[in-house]
């Protein structure tokens, strides 16, 4: 629990925005001055540890545990400072959404950002190191935009279906052979065709994602995560790209190797400019974005759209598409992040990022959200939702790392028996979401269209 | 009355041509709203079947009329088979990869190949178009080629050079088959009250043709992705149902034959009756699904275990592929299952008596022959598949619809004038979740009106009906298409 704890705590330290003004009643401050201090935190994480101690100010749902969930929501406050509950409204809920989803987007580009400095070092002067750097910025970039993920799938800035370039942000399965060489295929890929593609620059790549409709999808942070860990070989570990294969040559490994590294810093710079499109549709104030015409809507239109994305990211996806999928067919790779074993992380963060949606929590902030909304029509549904929700998230950490080793072996393996009982509580969640729609008088859809 | 009705109809449908579409037709009798229609009288009369039943896919309609009104499973699919579900889902979304690639259970695309992944044509579980923009390529419409002849199994004899259908999209180093380019012409026409309306005739051009120019004997068929709703309840018609209305000779004299297709099904290696596809031409979801895996993504299966690549294409034949086959029994059972069980989305605005006398008129009219209106399941179906009274507004037989709309391909018993009566139910929400009203086999018909008025041949009877409606009546109809 302990690493589990710090885990999170890390990676929301990744992911917090600006700090805020302390508050009268403040998740996670057993002493009660107003704000979480590590003492608190100690305190909260004992009590989870069942190591004794009291404090009612972090089990916000008064169910006599402090869960992970409760956790996070004292690790925010404690970086960023307290801010109360106010009394929901719709519209309130809908103003909490575009506001939480604007400051995760900050976060995203904040990290996107770092990764594309990491690049550009590591391209300019490649060494382990310098690959090293960028590794560590690719993992550190991923938290956030896997929290934002609950705001698809109902036409929204990331993935409408004209304009959302959500495609080229987190494309996958990525097709790897299209962009550098793979095993059985030394001379695969754009990297390697020089004869095809003389100059591999952000343009082109554009041109390769936006050509015909069914160009093959070059870029995005699986693109990246390519051409940093190369294939996944390993039972054990992930990939294990040299860093020589950016280095040109007597030293330098693979062919090619001023194309590769001028393809992923093409690919970083495409990576940012495209989310800062999708952030740019979130900044309050702006005549004419998504959010103008968001908060303008219906308030129930918005929070259908909100609902349609929760609920479509915890069943269609993250159930069907990220967990189910990789279950049945047992395919090694049948992962997110293949190349870096980093598809736990996704799984947590995709479904922490459901959880900011219903509880309006981000950045320190929590609520109002949809939470608020049940509670005053059906509080022991908005219970049960949150709740099951906390037990999903649980059941997602207990699934062993790396997810590709998980799903193997007989349905009896730890591994699976781990992977089935979240899947049993997605479902729940799945459920439980769309009853908390029709408790607020909305029926959504939670299947991946 | 009504029987006098549609023999004089028949005979002026035989003549019809679309010179007759122009506003040459006689003056016709109009449709009283309040006419009863137990128009086929060799069919055994249909129980009065009640206007504006808004579950038209039986137990398992769903209430959604937005974006994933096509995309949601089956309400009466129990919570135990719904992971199953998602699965499907998952891999109809799912784009295939080059071979070799670490993501070994979807890597093996192409070598040639129209598209990704199933939802790219069937987008949002809805309905492909021809090209809006200029610069647009195909996507979500294929050609259908073949030369004069049959092939082993009855079906269509392939372009040697091309094959079955022509793949616009390759892997690299593979050239891609070549590129279509539709051009319309526009045709004007008046209804019988003097309205215009203009119609678009598309022609073809093939450009880029990376293995020499077609034959002079080619057969070109372009067909749009049908929407992906119902499929399985379709499935689940019993042949006896669907051969009840087949009236091959016009022994009623009706002006409307129906005749069903037979076709070869791979898994039972044998004929059997054709119920998917544009020309029916697919007897079972499993073939349809295994055929458009290998012919539009370009994915082996255990029914369709060769690569997509004709004698021609050395570069298709020497490329890698993604095993043998690249997709197995497990996901094509997953695909068929997610297909088989895709809701039909509820009615909408049935109280509203606009629509109500727009069903009428659709009975009325004549278009009921043919998109028949209601169908019960076979008992011993999959259980929520099982008994259900459904409203698909089709009796999947094959009806000669002139040689406006000919691809003049035949496919099994199809001949170059038949198309399959496509299912209506769903339709009204087309234009919500594809964002297109683009209708026909290839998308010719921009909206409803157009779409009814190029129906000729058997539908011709119907269509003139349609065009002799007044204003009112006619938007009445659309009306009520518009609320399936």
């Amino acid at each position: 629990m302990g690493a589990i704890v710090f885990g999170l705590a890390l990676s929301l330290a990744l992911t917090v925005g600006a700090g805020r003004a302390s508050a009268q009643s403040c998740a996670g401050d057993c002493d009660g001055d107003g704000s979480v201090s590590i003492g608190d935190l100690v305190s909260g994480v004992n009590l989870a540890l069942g190591s004794g101690g009291d404090c009612d100010a972090v089990d916000t749902n008064t169910d006599g545990e402090v869960s992970i969930s409760e956790l996070v929501t004292a690790v925010t406050n404690a970086l960023d400072g307290c801010t109360p509950v106010g009394p929901a409204t719709r519209a309130g809920v809908v103003e909490r959404y575009a506001a939480l989803l604007y400051a995760n987007y900050g976060d995203v580009l904040t990290g996107a950002t770092a990764l594309r400095t990491a690049i550009d070092a590591f391209v300019a002067a490649p060494s382990a190191a310098g690959l090293q750097a960028a590794k560590d910025a690719w993992l550190a970039s991923r938290p956030a935009y896997l929290q934002t993920e609950m705001a698809r799938f109902y036409d929204g800035p990331i993935d409408n279906a004209a304009t959302g370039p959500e495609g080229f942000i987190n494309a996958w399965p990525l097709d790897e052979a299209y962009i550098d060489y793979v095993v059985g295929s030394a001379d695969a890929g754009i990297i390697n065709a020089p004869d095809l593609y003389p100059a591999i620059t952000p343009e082109v790549l554009v041109e390769l994602n936006e050509g015909e409709s069914e160009t093959t999808i070059a870029s995005g942070y699986h693109a990246i995560e390519f051409l940093l860990w190369g294939q996944d070989l390993s039972d054990t570990g992930p990939g294990n790209r040299p860093f020589n294969d950016y280095v040109t040559g007597s030293s330098g490994t693979a062919s090619n190797q001023a194309r590769r590294g001028d393809y992923l810093r093409a690919a970083a710079k495409l990576l940012l400019d495209d989310l800062t499109l999708v952030r740019d549709q979130w900044e309050p104030g702006v005549e004419g974005n998504y959010r103008a015409a968001f908060v303008a809507l219906n308030a129930d239109e918005a929070l259908r759209r909100l609902l349609t994305g929760m609920g479509t990211m915890s069943g269609g996806e993250l159930t069907g598409q990220r967990l189910s999928v990789a279950f049945d067919t047992k395919d090694q790779e049948d992962e997110h992040s293949c190349f870096s074993d980093n598809t736990h992380v996704d799984h947590r963060n995709d479904e922490i990022g459901i959880q900011n949606a219903f509880l309006g929590r981000y950045g320190g902030v929590t609520g109002p959200g949809i939470y608020d909304l049940v509670k005053a029509v059906d509080p022991t549904l908005a219970d049960a939702t949150r709740n099951v929700m906390d037990e999903a998230l649980t059941a997602i950490f207990a699934i062993p790392v790396p997810f590709d080793q998980a799903i193997q072996g007989p349905d009896s393996s730890p591994g699976r028996v781990a992977i089935a009982a979240a899947i049993a509580k997605l479902n729940q969640q799945t459920d439980k979401i769309a009853l908390s729609a029709e408790a607020l008088g909305i029926s959504i859809s939670t299947t991946s269209p | 009355m009504t029987k006098v009705w549609h023999v004089r109809l028949a005979a002026i449908g035989l003549a019809a041509n679309l010179a007759a579409c122009g506003g040459g037709g006689q003056p016709l009798p109009q449709a009283t709203p309040n006419a009863t229609t137990t128009a086929r009288p060799t069919v055994t009369p249909a129980p009065a079947e009640p206007l504006g039943d808004v579950l038209s896919g039986g137990a398992g309609t769903v209430n959604d009329a937005t974006l994933s009104a096509f995309a949601q499973p089956a309400r009466n699919l129990p919570l135990d088979r719904r992971t199953a579900f998602f699965v499907g889902n998952a891999l109809f979304n799912r784009d295939w990869v080059i071979a070799p690639s670490s993501t070994t259970g979807s890597d093996g695309l192409g070598p040639v190949f129209n598209a990704r992944s199933c939802s790219s044509c069937h987008f949002r579980d809805g309905r492909g178009r021809p090209p809006i923009k200029p610069d647009e390529s195909f996507i979500g419409m294929l050609f259908r080629l073949s030369i004069p002849g049959q092939a082993a199994d009855g079906g269509p004899l392939p372009e040697p050079s091309y094959g079955n259908q022509l793949n616009q999209a390759a892997i690299l180093r593979v050239p891609a088959e070549g590129h279509a380019v539709a051009t319309y012409e526009e045709l004007s026409g008046a209804y019988a009250d003097g309205e215009t309306y203009s119609l678009r005739r598309p022609t073809y051009d093939f450009v880029d043709l990376a293995f020499g120019p077609l034959p002079d004997d080619i057969q070109v068929s372009p067909r749009t992705a049908p929407f992906m709703i119902g499929l399985g309840l379709l499935e689940a018609l019993s042949e006896a149902n669907i051969l009840a209305r087949a009236d091959p000779d016009d022994a009623d004299g009706d002006g409307i034959s129906g005749r069903a297709n037979t076709v070869w099904d791979v898994r039972q290696q044998t004929t059997a009756l054709g119920r998917f596809g544009w020309k029916a031409n697919v007897p079972s979801l499993e073939q349809q699904n295994s055929g458009a895996f290998n012919g539009d993504i370009g994915i082996t299966s255990p029914l369709f275990p060769t690569q997509n690549c004709t004698a021609a294409q050395a570069a298709c034949l020497a490329a890698p592929d993604g095993g043998e086959p690249e997709a197995d029994q497990k996901k094509i059972d997953s695909v068929t299952f997610y297909s088989r069980f895709l809701a039909v989305p509820a009615r909408r605005d049935v109280a509203d008596p606009t629509v109500l006398h727009g069903e009428q008129l659709f009975r009325d009219v004549g278009c009921a022959a043919c998109h028949v209106t209601s169908f019960t399941t076979r008992a011993d179906a999959d259980s929520p598949l099982a008994n259900q009274r459904i409203h698909p507004f089709t009796d999947l037989l094959l009806h000669d619809m002139g040689a406006a709309l000919a691809d003049d391909r035949p496919d099994f018993a199809a001949d170059g004038q038949e198309w399959r009566t496509p299912p209506l139910w769903g339709i009204g929400l087309i234009g919500t979740v594809n964002k297109h009203q683009l209708f026909l086999h290839d998308g010719r018909a921009r909206g409803f009106a157009e779409a009814i008025l190029w129906h000729d041949g058997e539908g011709a009877a119907a269509r003139e009906m349609f065009r002799h409606l007044p204003s009112a009546d006619r938007a009445a109809l659309i009306r009520f298409l518009e609320s399936l």
